[in-house]
């Protein structure tokens, strides 16, 4: 798929700060995602890597600078406007965040639901999608009844169903074996090949090596409540 | 709200409905609060329907009727009832004068002496029934001229037992709209708090949609539309079981009084047919409420 032109960052991040309940946890972070760009943020367990997530997609408000994505002021927003938001940008969260009553074809649409899309429609789509993932037998599962791998890829499912710009994944290999995280990795290579912005957090180093010689990443590291590039590109 | 919204609410969508997972507790109690208060409004509504029918009639009947009482010694009775009846055919606004009989007079004090009451031997002033037309008559004049003409004639135009019992009806009636109101407020409260109860439980599954980008009025219409649904069933059983439960009050005699009377007649036995539609506009309206606020807190 062709690769999108490269232009004005997606999500930008200037001199944010974040206190929390007093401790500083990040200082003076500034970083901007370019469209079509893929970084990995590292850092050790506590650094703030999800805190730096949350705030790129609005679950947080920084206590100081400030954050835009696709050239508006987050903090500005109001509650209809972060819906709209979060459309544009696929989350795969740590915990996956499932509805447990629902099965997962239902779970992984969720966000064609909340956007008001006829899922009778979308049935082409979610299949394709379903199979994509590698869980077309598990549709009917419960979330509970996956395993930590699967419920991984359903997570990446939902986060690309309404084929947002963005996709942030926090720890997307933290509960699976060396060779599910190579397919989770994969996916998410695959999505950037077809012009997704992609940032994932992560402290698997094994994850990013292996990444070396699929994509052109771009790996940041948590320090010292202060962002770095680490190194040069992989 | 837009025609959008309000056609989801009535139409449903089946797929956003399951977004929100069952709950046990607060759907049993908002439907047990909107089917016992529904019930209740319907003895109410009863209740003042009847008293309002009341209060029309013993304003009209009485405000018409009017009784004379001749108190002449035995040998001029017959001459001041005839004499007052004369004056009360010439009287503008009296539509008819009669004197009661021996029998009808002793009717009327069977209940405190007993039917073998020997009305005849008794020293008994002569009633003369007077009834007025549309417009009425001028009572004070009458008295004026009775009391000329026919010197033992009281006039008893009811007015002084007819005002408080026509007030009584009227208050009774108003207490039974203060009790419907009542009713409605505690129907609203009640599901405001099961509202609140099945927000807090699903503080997650709120959490969720609104990572997946759902708009606060598509979550907050996932619970509206399911209480609003729940308070109109409740309620409609709760009239149902209501109606049949006036239904089965005995039916309206003299012998009875006030209570037989207490139901519906006619076309007021549809107006109960408003208390679920009403009671559904009052759970839409007390959870929009708690769902705004709540939605609000969680943000």
């Amino acid at each position: 798929m062709k690769r999108r032109l490269r232009g004005a960052a997606v999500i930008e991040l200037e001199n944010v700060g974040y206190n929390y309940g007093g401790g500083e946890l990040l200082n003076a972070v500034s970083v901007q995602l370019a469209p079509g760009s893929f970084h990995f943020l590292t850092g050790p367990s506590g650094a703030g890597k999800t805190t730096l997530l949350k705030l790129c997609y609005g679950a947080l408000t920084p206590t100081s600078g400030r954050v835009r994505a696709f050239n508006m002021d987050v903090q500005g927003l109001d509650r209809d406007q972060m819906a709209f938001l979060r459309r544009r940008v696929g989350v795969v969260h740590q915990d996956c965040r499932f509805l447990d009553h629902l099965p997962v074809i239902e779970n992984i649409a969720l966000p064609l639901l909340v956007s008001g899309r006829e899922l009778s429609h979308e049935e082409a789509n979610l299949n394709e999608l379903l199979n994509w993932v590698g869980l077309s037998e598990r549709a009917h599962a419960l979330p509970p009844e996956l395993s930590g791998g699967e419920r991984q890829r359903a997570a990446l499912a939902r986060s690309v169903i309404l084929s947002p710009d963005v996709i942030i994944a926090d720890e997307p290999t933290g509960n699976v074996d060396w060779e599910m995280s190579q397919r989770l990795l994969q996916l998410l290579v695959e999505l950037n090949r077809m012009g997704k912005t992609i940032l994932v957090a992560t402290h698997d180093l094994s994850l990013i090596r292996a990444a070396k010689n699929q994509v052109q990443a771009r790996v940041l590291r948590i320090s010292n409540r202060q962002l770095q590039l680490a190194g040069a590109d992989l | 709200m837009n025609d959008g919204r309000l056609r989801r609410l009535i139409l449903g969508d089946a797929q956003a409905n399951r977004v929100v997972p069952p709950s046990g507790f607060t759907a049993h109690l908002t439907l047990f609060v909107s089917g016992a208060m529904a019930f209740l409004a319907v003895f109410a509504l009863a209740l003042s329907m009847a008293s309002g029918r009341l209060a029309d009639r013993w304003a009209s009947e009485l405000a018409r009727a009017a009784t004379l009482r001749i108190n002449a010694p035995a040998e001029q009775r017959v001459a001041q009832t005839e004499a007052a009846l004369e004056i009360l055919r010439q009287t503008p606004g009296v539509a008819t004068a009669r004197a009661l009989t021996g029998e009808e007079q002793a009717a009327l004090l069977a209940p405190w002496f007993g039917s073998s009451l020997p009305a005849g031997s008794l020293p008994l002033p002569q009633l003369i029934e007077v009834t007025g037309d549309d417009q009425g008559y001028d009572a004070q004049g009458l008295r004026l001229r009775l009391q000329a003409e026919v010197p033992g004639a009281v006039l008893d135009d009811h007015t002084r037992w007819r005002a408080p019992l026509v007030e009584a009806a009227r208050s009774l009636r108003r207490l039974a709209w203060v009790s419907i109101l009542l009713i409605g407020g505690a129907t609203a409260a009640m599901i405001t708090l099961a509202a609140n109860a099945a927000l807090a439980a699903n503080a997650q599954v709120i959490e969720v949609l609104r990572l997946v980008g759902a708009l606060d009025s598509y979550i907050a219409q996932a619970f509206i539309r399911r209480f609003t649904l729940r308070a109109l069933t409740g309620a409609a059983a709760g009239v149902a079981l209501g109606m049949i439960g006036v239904l089965l009050m005995p039916e309206a005699s003299d012998e009875g009084g006030f209570l037989t009377g207490l139901g519906f007649q006619g076309w007021g036995w549809l107006v109960p047919l408003m208390i679920p539609p009403l009671g559904a506009v009052v759970a839409f309206a007390a959870t929009t409420r708690a769902a705004t606020k709540r939605l609000g807190e969680l943000s």
